[in-house]
């Protein structure tokens, strides 16, 4: 067995359009997926996370580049003689079959018996725990349902890997942070490596093991969850996950506690933690999350400490929102926590006051300018 | 639109209610009264011959349609390219453009016994074959220009267009993501077609089955073109509402198609033929 049960490596996908132009969709990629993991393919619309899958999958063919499953090649192998199924956006449930049926055609595929066929199927809709719709057809089950359908047709094969792509981006919101939790559960319990496409940033943080956020058919950053939001390799991810405060800056040198960029809007110096390869001389983007600026009537020791003053405040109970204007004009946001409960205004902060915004060296990232 | 469902429903009671009238043998006078006596007519021997010969050429007829329109359809969806397939329709459709008098009478001349296709059987060394079908004494007859299997062979190429139209349409409707979804649960291509193309196409194949059934069992000129003296039911509804005046007998033998295509409707929503519409 090999270690990683996935594999793309330097993976190319260009489509000819009907105007006649290339798009890249999937541009030099390589990834490395271990076995039972919950791994996402996050990035926005367009960034080439289908197509990444539906070259797992065996839909498309690499322009160039190998897709590797369990270690073997897959060259122009069809989707079906590949160890994985997948869950589609749109269900692709078969409309003239039952939901029995449905979740019963990739074992018939197989040839294998039907003693086993009617076990298992039995199983797998209990496990999406729908039980007892065996013999309704997909049009007579509400979008949760389908939903579900698609997921037990895919498991009961009990692939390798299961490719998910959007598959709870036609819920609403309740059902779908529902399903997050089932999925994710269901995940553990059936200990099948589940790759999983989504555009939802909050979805992928705390459902994934691991996470690749991809932009223009590139995979910027693979990492963890905590990786990828508190060290984000580049601007587009810092930026996509989560929000982020932004300053374009100027490197000057490192020293012992990260390294020193100017800020010509603050004319002042930041000092902060480097990301990646950096020389000084270089532009680079400052960044720091809003729920790390702490607001305080003092600068405090060890920290970046800038002077400020209250625009706006947003009361949105466990934190409040304010807008600060630092020197030179420059806009950030702070996020405050609620600490205590109290009815007293400036517990809040009014706008127009004056306050000094300590930014910490450990919250402060240096990244490379895209 | 009202207006006409209501002269077509209108002329169907006409023709249930004259089906019940019957025609007196000596005055040559159709009587008003109700009797079953017409049926009693229709249900003889040789007029049921008449029924079973046209029904049979009907089924025959949709059989091969079907056979000829599906791999072309599927072709037609499936693989050709946007010009192939721009050029394949227009090859289905240019036919409807012609009258089809004009392609029945080119067919009798194809099939004549002095004609191009006989020239080319016995040129392939095949009369020996063609002789052999022709003697048979039921899709026989003295050329193929006058035989039932004349008749069959030029039925199937003047209704195969609205057979291929609707089969298509159908395939067209049939979604990639399900096509993905099968081969990704492990079917193979044929597994394909027969489990998921096929039955997602079946309403497409009973909508052109209703076309080539029923226009089958009503024509009398191709029949009377290119037959014998067996009858078909059109020609015997011409003869009896024309020539011999006996509306009640044309009636009731127009009832048989109707009664056919109801049943057969029946059938096919029991199938489930009309739930993807
Ligand atoms: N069959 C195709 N022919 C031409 N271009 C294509 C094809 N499939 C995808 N593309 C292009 O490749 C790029 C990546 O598409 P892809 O579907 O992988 O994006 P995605 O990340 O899944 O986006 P979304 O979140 O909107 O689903 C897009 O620019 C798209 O237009
Ligand atoms: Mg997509």
């Amino acid at each position: 067995m090999s270690e990683f049960v996935i594999e793309l490596v330097d993976v190319v996908k260009r489509f000819a359009t009907p105007e006649g132009n290339e798009v890249t969709a999937v541009d030099h990629v390589s990834l490395q997926i271990r076995h039972g993991e919950f791994f996402s393919l996050l990035g926005p619309s367009g960034c080439g996370k289908t197509t990444s899958l539906r070259m797992i999958a065996g839909f498309e063919w690499p322009t160039s580049g190998e897709v590797l499953i369990d270690g073997k090649p897959m060259g122009r192998t069809p989707p079906f003689w590949r160890p994985v199924n997948t869950v589609f956006q749109s269900y692709a449930l078969f409309q003239h079959m039952t939901v029995f049926q449905n979740v019963a055609f990739g074992l018939e595929m197989d040839k294998t018996p039907a003693s086993e066929i009617k076990h298992r199927v039995g199983e797998a809709l209990e496990m999406v725990k729908l039980s007892g719709m065996e013999r309704r057809k997909p049009r007579q089950l509400s979008g949760g349902q389908q939903q579900r359908v698609a997921l037990a047709r895919a498991l009961v094969k009990r692939p390798k890997v299961l490719l998910l792509d959007e598959p709870l981006g036609a819920l609403d919101l309740k059902l779908r942070r529902e399903m997050q939790i089932e999925l994710k559960t269901l995940q553990e319990q059936v200990g099948i490596t589940f790759i999983y496409v989504t555009h939802d940033q909050e979805e992928a943080l705390t459902m994934s093991d691991r996470i690749t956020v991809m932009n223009r058919g590139k995979a910027l950053q693979t990492g963890s969850p905590v990786e990828i939001y508190e060290r984000p390799n580049c601007r587009f991810v810092a930026d996509f996950i989560g929000q982020a405060n932004f300053f374009a800056g100027k490197m000057l040198a490192f020293d012992d506690q990260g390294a020193r960029v100017a800020i010509p809007a603050l004319q002042t110096e930041l000092i902060g933690q480097p990301v990646g390869n950096l020389e000084p001389g270089q532009a680079v983007a400052v960044s720091i999350r809003p729920e790390k600026v702490r607001i305080a009537q003092e600068p405090a020791f060890g920290s970046n400490s800038v002077r400020g003053r209250v625009i706006h405040t947003t009361y949105i109970g466990s934190n409040t929102h304010v807008l600060l204007e630092l020197a030179g004009g420059v806009r950030i946001n702070a996020w405050e926590q609620n600490k205590i409960s109290t009815l007293d205004p400036k517990a809040y902060f009014l706008p127009g006051q004056e306050i000094w915004a300590n930014l910490f060296p450990e919250n402060v990232l240096i990244l490379p300018e895209d | 639109m009202l207006w006409m469902g209501g002269v077509y429903l209108g002329s169907l009671a006409t023709l249930l209610l004259n089906s019940f009238f019957y025609l007196d043998g000596f005055t040559g006078l159709v009587v008003r009264r109700f009797t079953l006596s017409t049926y009693q007519q229709l249900f003889t021997p040789s007029n049921m011959d008449i029924v079973f010969r046209t029904a049979g050429m009907a089924l025959a007829v949709t059989l091969a349609t079907i056979i000829l329109a599906f791999p072309l359809s599927y072709y037609m969806s499936r693989y050709a390219s946007k010009r192939q397939k721009g050029l394949l329709y227009l090859a289905v459709l240019l036919p409807l453009w012609s009258s089809y008098l004009v392609r029945v009478y080119a067919w009798k001349l194809i099939l004549a016994k002095e004609g191009i296709l006989s020239w080319f059987i016995s040129h392939a060394g095949a009369q020996g074959l063609l002789d052999a079908l022709l003697s048979n004494p039921v899709i026989g007859g003295s050329s193929l220009s006058l035989s039932p299997i004349g008749i069959f062979v030029v039925f199937t190429y003047v209704w195969l267009p609205y057979m291929i139209l609707p089969i298509h349409a159908a395939l067209e409707r049939v979604p990639r993501s399900l096509l993905e979804a099968s081969s990704d649960l492990g079917a193979k291509p044929l597994q394909t077609a027969w489990n998921v193309i096929l039955p997602l196409s079946f309403p497409g194949v009973v909508a052109g089955s209703i076309f080539t059934f029923s226009l089958t069992l009503g024509d009398f000129i191709v029949p009377s073109v290119l037959g014998n003296s067996s009858f078909f039911i059109g020609q015997v509804v011409l003869s009896h509402q024309g020539t011999s005046g006996n509306i009640p007998l044309a009636a009731a033998f127009t009832m048989i198609p109707i009664v056919i295509m109801i049943v057969y409707l029946l059938i096919a929503r029991k199938l489930g033929a009309f739930e993807a519409l």
